[in-house]
C-alpha cells in the first residue's frame, strides 16, 4: 500500500495536498483497495461551501458506496473532469491523476489536525 | 462421455451423459434482443376494424399534440414472438426446475391450484371501483384473509394493501410514527440489530427516523443489556426479525419486547422468517406490536422473476386507528367499503394491493390448513438442520450448531485454498442447483444462508449435500476448477465493473 | 433425518423457542380443503362478482378493460419466469434480465425518454417516488400537484411525502377541466422542487404539456409527468417529447388484467443525467467472461442493501413479472398493432361522445377539450342514480366523480376502450335516455 509523505491525511481515508492555500484531495490507496473498481464519482460543484468533516461527494463501486468527507473548509476551486468519464483513475492513480477536488483552505490551523503519512499508516495497521 | 454436435451456426449443442446428474444441458439456444428480430410492418397480433367510423384526428386534436409514430417498438410476429420468449425462458432457473435454496426467500413450492384460482375470470375480470355490491366475493376474500393471518401471527387488525415486503414494513414504521405523533412526540430514532436486512433502515429514513444499529451478542442474538442502555424516550421503535437472519430464534424476545416498551416504545416484526414458527409461536404473543408477512416467501405465491409480491401490514388494536384506508367490513352479511378513517397513514397503492397474488394465498392457507400450516414448520426446520448436520463438517457454522428453517454457513475453510463463497455459489449452478443467498447477514464474513423450505425431498436434499462437500473437496485439491464456474450455464461470468461504468441500460436502434 | 441431527423428536429442534410464548392450540382456521373442494369454494366466491370485463362496463378511472392476445397468459405462464426469484444469480437468470432490458427499452420508447427502471408497484407509488426523487434531486422540499392527477395516486403521494416534511402546494380549480400553466405557475416558489400533472388527466382531458414544460422552464423546476392510461401513448405525442424530466405511468393498460386493482405495474423513467437519482433495479447490458453478450443487475449501489438509509427507496421486490406481461404485449401488439388499437379507442369514444352530445335529456359532454378515450359528462340526476339503474340493468356505468369533487355529483366519467361496442352504447344510451 502507498502512503506518500508530505500529505495529509484523515482517518476517513482522504489525503490532502497543500500548495500555496490550495488543497488537492483525493482517496488514499488504501480506500482505494478496499472499494474495489470504483465506477462513479459524484462531485461537488464548484463554488460549493465545504466544511471541515462532512461530505461533499460520494464514491461508488460495484457492490459498495463511500461518503467522501472533506479534510477541510473552504470553497471548491475545482474538480476533476477526467473522473466522469473515467472514474477508474482513482484505483490506477489515486495520488495524482485519480485526485477530486481543490478547495481553498478557508482556516489553515484545521490541516494541522489532520495525520501524517505516518500516523496514518498506523491507523490503517490498526484496523487489519 | 460427452458428446458435442455442432450446428454449421453452433446455435445449438447437444450433451450427452451416461449417468443423468442434475446440471446436465441440452440444447440452449442463443436468441437476440426482440429489436433485433422481424421486419417492418409485421404485427403479431390481428386487430378487428373498428365498427365505429374512422375519424380524421387533425380535426379533434392540435397536430402538436398527436404523435406520428411510435419509434422503438419491435415489428415481429405471433410464432417470432413466442418463440422468443420461450427462448428467454429456457435460460432462467426456476423454482419448477430445481431445488432453490435461497436463504430468507422461503422458495417453497408455488401449488398449480393456486393458479388455477387466481386466473378465474370473476377476479381477474373485476374493476377495482366497482361497487361493493357486484364485487362481495373478492371483498370476502380480503376480509377473511386479513382475519387468517392476524390469526396465524396473533395480530389483530391487518391490510393487504402493501404491495410488497418493503412497502410492508414501510406500512409499519408509519403506523409506529402515527401512533407516536397522536400520543405528542414521534420520536427520533429506530433501532435495529447490525444482522438486519437493508430496507429496515431504507423504510426508517422514508418515515424520517434515524436508524441506530445494535450489536449483536457473541451468540447472534440480541444482547438485553446492549439494548436496555440505547433504548431511550426518543426511540420509537426496534426493529428486529424472529427467528433472526442467522437462522436463530431470540429466545429472549419477551425480555426485548418489556424493555422497549417499559420505554413508551413498539416493537417491529419482519416476517421475512414466519415459515420457521407456523403453529408454534406468533409474533402478538412474544410482546411484538407490528409486523409485516411476505406472501410470496411464507404463503407459496410465486415470485416472477422479482415480484409482484405482497407484503400485509398487522398489528395489535393501538395501532387499528392508523391503518390504510379502505377497510373491508362485514356488516349483516353484506361487505362494504370503510374510508372514514380519519387517522389513516393514507394508502400506499392505488386500490388494494396486489389483489391477484394474494389470491393465491388465500388458497395456500385454505388447502393447508391449521394443521398443514404447523407442520410447514415441522418439515421446513427439520430440513434446514439436516443439511446444517451434513455440512458442518465440511463448512465452517459461525453460530449454533442448530437451526431454525435455514442455516448460515461462512468460506472460511475453502478461503484458506482461495475459494470464495462467490466461487462455490457460481460452482452449484454447474451442478445443477441454484445457489444459496451469498455475503447476508452481513455481519458473517462470506455467508452463505441456505433455507431448504418444507417442499423438498431428502433425496433432493442429499444431492445438493452431494455437491457442496464435493466443491468442498475440490476447494483443496483444484481450486481453479472452483474459480473457474460457472461453465454450464448459458453465460459465464459477467462483467459487472463495465456494467456500472457504462451504464447500457436500454436498446438504441 | 433425525439420528443424522442428533435429536430424538421434530419437536427438540424448537426448543429455543420459551414455553411462556408457544402456541398451546391449534390455529382456530377453516380446516384444510383437498383441491376439488379448494375449486368449488373459490368458483363460487368469483360467481358473487360480477366482473367489469364480462358485461358493458363504461367504468375507467385509471383501470381499463382492453383486448390481451391469448400468447401473453400463455407465455407468462411458463414456469421458468413465474416461479424464479430477483435474478440474484445472473448466469442462470438470463432469460428475466433480458426481458428486463427489453422492458426498459419499450418503457424509454413509449415515453420517449432517456433511461427506466425495471419497475415499481403500479402508477400511483411510482409518482410518489417521482416526487421524493425530484426533492431529492433539486434539494427542495416542496412539489406543485395539479389537482386533476388521479385522487389515489394523490392519497399515495401524501402517504410517502407526509412524514418527510415535504409541502403539495395542489392546484385548486378544476372546473376549467385541463390544468391552467399559468395557475400552477403561480403556485411555485423558492422551495418548489417540481410540477406535477397527469394527461390524459382524470376528466380524460389532454393537458397542455408544451405550455406547463415552459413554466417548468421559466420558473427552473422539474417537470413530473403521469400515465393512468398508457394505450394513450399510441395516439398521443408523449411526455419525454415536452422535456419531461421524469415519467411515471401505470402499464396495466397494456396486457394485464383488470384485477380488482393488482398486480398493475409501475412505469418509470428519467433523464440520463437523473439516473443515479432512480429508485428501483436497473437491468444492464454487459458481456461475460468470453465477451459474450448478457445482462446483469447494476448501479446497485443506489439500493437499499448497500446504501441503506441513504437508499432512493427501500424498494426491493417489483413488479417483474407484470413487466414482462407489458413486454409480451407491446411485443406482440408492435408498432402497428398499438398505434391501431389507441386509435380504435379513440374512435369508440368519440362515437359515444357525439351520441351524448346529441341526446337531449339533459345529459351532455362537460367539456369540448381535446380527450383519448375517457371523458366527463354532466347528467340531469346525480351519479349515483344512473349507476343504480344501469346495475339493475346488468351494465356497469362510469365513475361517480362526485366521491372525489363534491361539486360534481351530477357528472359522471365514462371510460370507453377498443372492446366496447355499439351494442354496448345502446344499452347505455337507452338508460340515458329514459
Amino acid at each position: 500500500m502507498e502512503c506518500p509523505d508530505g500529505l495529509h491525511y484523515t482517518k476517513d481515508h482522504e489525503w490532502g495536498l497543500e500548495e500555496d492555500g490550495t488543497l488537492t484531495v483525493g482517496i488514499t490507496d488504501y480506500a482505494q483497495g478496499e472499494l474495489g473498481d470504483v465506477v462513479y464519482v459524484e462531485l461537488p460543484e464548484v463554488g460549493t461551501m465545504l466544511k471541515a468533516g462532512e461530505p461533499f461527494g460520494v464514491v461508488e463501486s460495484v457492490k459498495s458506496v463511500s461518503d467522501l468527507y472533506s479534510p477541510c473548509s473552504g470553497e471548491v476551486l475545482e474538480i476533476n473532469p477526467d473522473l466522469e468519464s473515467e472514474p477508474e483513475t482513482v484505483n490506477s492513480s489515486p495520488y495524482d491523476r485519480g485526485w477530486m477536488i481543490k478547495v481553498a483552505v478557508s482556516d489553515p490551523k484545521e490541516l494541522e489536525k489532520l495525520l501524517s503519512a505516518e500516523k496514518y499508516l498506523e491507523f490503517v495497521n490498526s484496523l487489519k | 462421455m460427452e458428446k458435442t454436435t455442432d450446428a454449421h451456426t453452433s446455435q445449438w449443442r447437444i450433451v450427452d451423459h451416461d449417468v443423468i446428474k442434475p446440471g446436465t444441458r441440452g440444447i440452449v439456444f442463443n436468441e437476440p434482443l426482440i429489436f433485433e428480430n422481424g421486419k417492418p410492418g409485421r404485427t403479431g397480433c390481428d386487430i378487428p376494424q373498428s365498427e365505429f367510423p374512422k375519424r380524421n384526428l387533425t380535426a379533434h386534436f392540435d397536430p402538436a399534440l398527436l404523435r406520428h409514430r411510435v419509434e422503438g417498438l419491435a415489428e415481429v410476429s405471433e410464432p417470432e414472438a413466442v418463440r422468443h420468449y420461450t427462448r428467454l425462458s429456457q435460460w432462467n432457473y426456476g423454482l419448477d426446475g430445481g431445488f432453490y435454496p435461497l436463504g430468507s426467500c422461503t422458495m417453497k413450492y408455488n401449488p398449480k391450484v393456486n393458479e388455477t384460482v387466481a386466473r378465474l375470470e370473476g377476479f381477474t375480470g373485476l374493476h377495482p371501483l366497482q361497487e361493493p355490491q357486484t364485487a362481495q366475493g373478492a371483498l370476502r376474500v380480503i376480509y377473511e384473509l386479513e382475519r387468517m393471518l392476524c390469526e396465524i401471527v396473533g395480530m389483530e387488525t391487518a391490510s393487504l394493501q402493501p404491495a410488497a415486503g418493503a412497502q410492508g414494513e414501510l406500512a409499519g414504521i408509519m403506523l409506529v410514527r402515527a401512533y407516536h405523533t397522536e400520543k405528542g412526540n414521534p420520536r427520533k430514532k429506530i433501532i435495529l440489530p447490525d444482522s438486519a436486512h437493508g430496507t429496515n433502515p431504507a423504510s426508517a429514513a422514508l418515515c424520517d427516523y434515524q436508524s441506530v444499529p445494535m450489536q449483536s451478542g457473541p451468540d447472534g442474538l440480541i444482547d438485553l443489556a446492549a439494548l436496555e442502555k440505547l433504548m431511550d424516550e426518543e426511540t420509537a421503535a426496534l426493529m428486529l426479525t424472529n427467528p433472526n437472519t442467522l437462522g436463530i430464534f431470540e429466545k429472549n424476545i419477551k425480555q426485548v419486547c418489556e424493555i422497549v416498551h417499559k420505554k413508551g416504545g413498539l416493537v417491529y416484526g419482519d416476517g421475512a422468517n414466519t415459515n420457521a414458527i407456523m403453529g408454534k409461536t406468533r409474533f402478538g404473543d412474544m410482546g411484538i406490536d407490528v409486523c409485516h408477512l411476505n406472501l410470496h416467501k411464507t404463503f407459496s405465491t410465486p415470485h416472477g422473476g422479482g415480484g409482484p409480491g405482497s407484503g400485509p401490514v398487522l398489528a395489535k388494536g393501538i395501532l387499528a386507528p392508523y391503518m390504510p384506508v379502505p377497510r373491508v367490513t362485514l356488516e349483516n352479511g353484506r361487505y362494504a367499503l370503510d374510508w372514514n378513517q380519519p387517522k389513516s397513514i393514507g394508502a400506499l397503492t392505488a386500490y388494494f394491493g396486489n389483489f391477484g397474488v394474494y389470491l393465491r394465498a388465500y388458497a395456500y392457507i385454505l388447502s393447508m390448513g391449521p394443521q398443514g400450516l404447523n407442520d410447514v414448520s415441522d418439515a421446513a426446520v427439520l430440513n434446514a438442520n439436516y443439511i446444517l448436520a451434513k455440512l458442518k463438517d465440511h463448512y465452517h457454522v459461525p453460530y449454533n450448531n442448530t437451526c431454525m428453517h435455514e442455516c448460515v454457513l461462512s468460506d472460511k475453510l475453502q478461503q484458506e485454498h482461495h475459494v470464495s463463497t462467490l466461487d462455490i455459489a457460481k460452482a452449484l449452478i454447474d451442478r445443477g442447483f441454484h445457489p444459496p443467498t451469498i455475503y447476508f447477514p452481513l455481519i458473517v464474513k462470506g455467508a452463505m444462508m441456505i433455507e431448504p423450505t418444507e417442499t423438498e425431498t431428502m433425496e433432493t436434499m442429499d444431492m445438493f449435500i452431494d455437491s457442496m462437500r464435493e466443491i468442498a473437496e475440490l476447494a483443496k485439491t483444484d481450486p481453479d476448477a472452483v474459480t473457474k464456474s460457472p461453465t454450464l450455464a448459458k453465460v459465464k461470468r459477467l462483467d459487472e465493473t463495465q456494467a456500472a461504468r457504462s451504464p447500457d441500460l436500454r436498446h438504441r436502434s | 433425518m433425525l439420528s443424522a441431527i442428533g435429536v430424538a423428536s421434530v419437536e427438540d429442534l424448537f426448543h429455543q423457542i420459551p414455553q411462556n410464548i408457544r402456541l398451546d392450540r391449534a390455529y382456530d382456521l377453516p380446516s384444510a380443503m383437498p383441491e376439488q373442494q379448494l375449486l368449488r369454494h373459490a368458483k363460487d366466491l368469483a360467481r358473487q362478482n360480477r366482473p367489469a370485463a364480462a358485461t358493458a362496463s363504461f367504468l375507467g378511472a385509471g383501470a381499463y378493460n382492453h383486448f390481451v392476445p391469448s400468447a401473453v397468459d400463455q407465455l407468462i405462464g411458463r414456469s421458468e419466469f413465474y416461479t424464479a426469484y430477483t435474478p440474484y444469480q445472473p448466469e442462470i437468470s438470463q432469460g428475466t434480465l433480458q426481458a428486463i432490458y427489453e422492458y426498459q427499452s419499450y418503457v424509454c420508447a413509449l415515453f420517449n425518454m432517456e433511461v427506466a427502471n425495471a419497475s415499481m408497484y403500479d402508477g400511483a407509488s411510482a409518482l410518489a417516488e417521482a416526487v421524493l426523487m425530484a426533492c431529492r434531486i433539486e434539494k427542495k422540499d416542496e412539489v406543485v400537484l395539479s389537482n386533476l392527477v388521479h385522487p389515489r395516486w394523490r392519497q399515495v403521494v401524501k402517504t410517502y411525502t407526509a412524514n418527510r416534511g415535504l409541502k403539495l402546494r395542489e392546484s385548486v380549480d378544476h372546473k376549467a377541466g385541463y390544468a391552467d400553466a399559468k395557475a400552477l405557475a403561480g403556485l411555485v416558489t423558492d422551495r418548489t422542487a417540481a410540477i406535477v400533472v397527469q394527461s390524459p388527466n382524470f376528466f380524460g382531458n389532454v393537458e397542455d404539456l408544451a405550455a406547463i414544460a415552459d413554466v417548468c422552464r421559466e420558473k427552473e423546476v422539474l417537470f413530473v409527468v403521469g400515465v393512468a392510461e398508457a394505450m394513450s401513448l399510441g395516439l398521443l405525442r408523449p411526455p419525454g417529447d415536452f422535456g419531461a424530466d421524469i415519467v411515471v405511468a401505470d402499464g396495466q393498460s397494456l396486457g394485464l388484467g383488470l384485477s380488482f386493482g393488482g398486480p398493475y405495474l409501475g412505469m418509470f423513467a428519467t433523464r440520463d443525467r437523473h439516473m443515479r437519482q432512480m429508485p428501483g433495479r436497473i437491468c444492464g447490458k454487459t458481456v461475460d467472461h468470453d465477451g459474450k453478450r448478457g445482462f446483469v443487475l447494476t448501479l446497485s449501489a443506489r439500493e437499499q442493501h448497500i446504501r441503506r438509509e441513504k437508499a432512493t427507496s427501500n424498494i426491493c421486490s417489483n413488479q417483474a413479472l407484470c413487466a414482462l406481461t407489458v413486454s409480451i404485449y407491446l411485443s406482440l401488439m408492435g408498432r402497428q398493432g398499438f398505434t391501431e388499437t389507441a386509435k380504435n379507442c379513440f374512435y369508440a369514444a368519440a362515437a359515444l361522445k357525439e351520441r351524448i352530445a346529441a341526446s337531449r335529456r339533459g345529459t351532455k359532454a362537460s367539456f369540448d377539450l381535446p380527450f383519448f378515450n375517457e371523458f366527463l359528462v354532466d347528467l340531469a340526476n346525480p351519479a349515483e342514480m344512473l349507476n343504480r339503474r344501469l346495475m339493475e340493468k346488468g351494465m356497469i356505468g362510469g365513475y361517480n366523480i362526485g366521491r372525489d369533487y363534491p361539486d360534481m355529483k351530477n357528472k359522471m366519467l365514462l371510460a370507453v376502450t377498443e372492446l366496447t361496442t355499439q351494442q354496448d352504447m345502446d344499452r347505455l344510451m337507452e338508460v340515458l335516455g329514459a
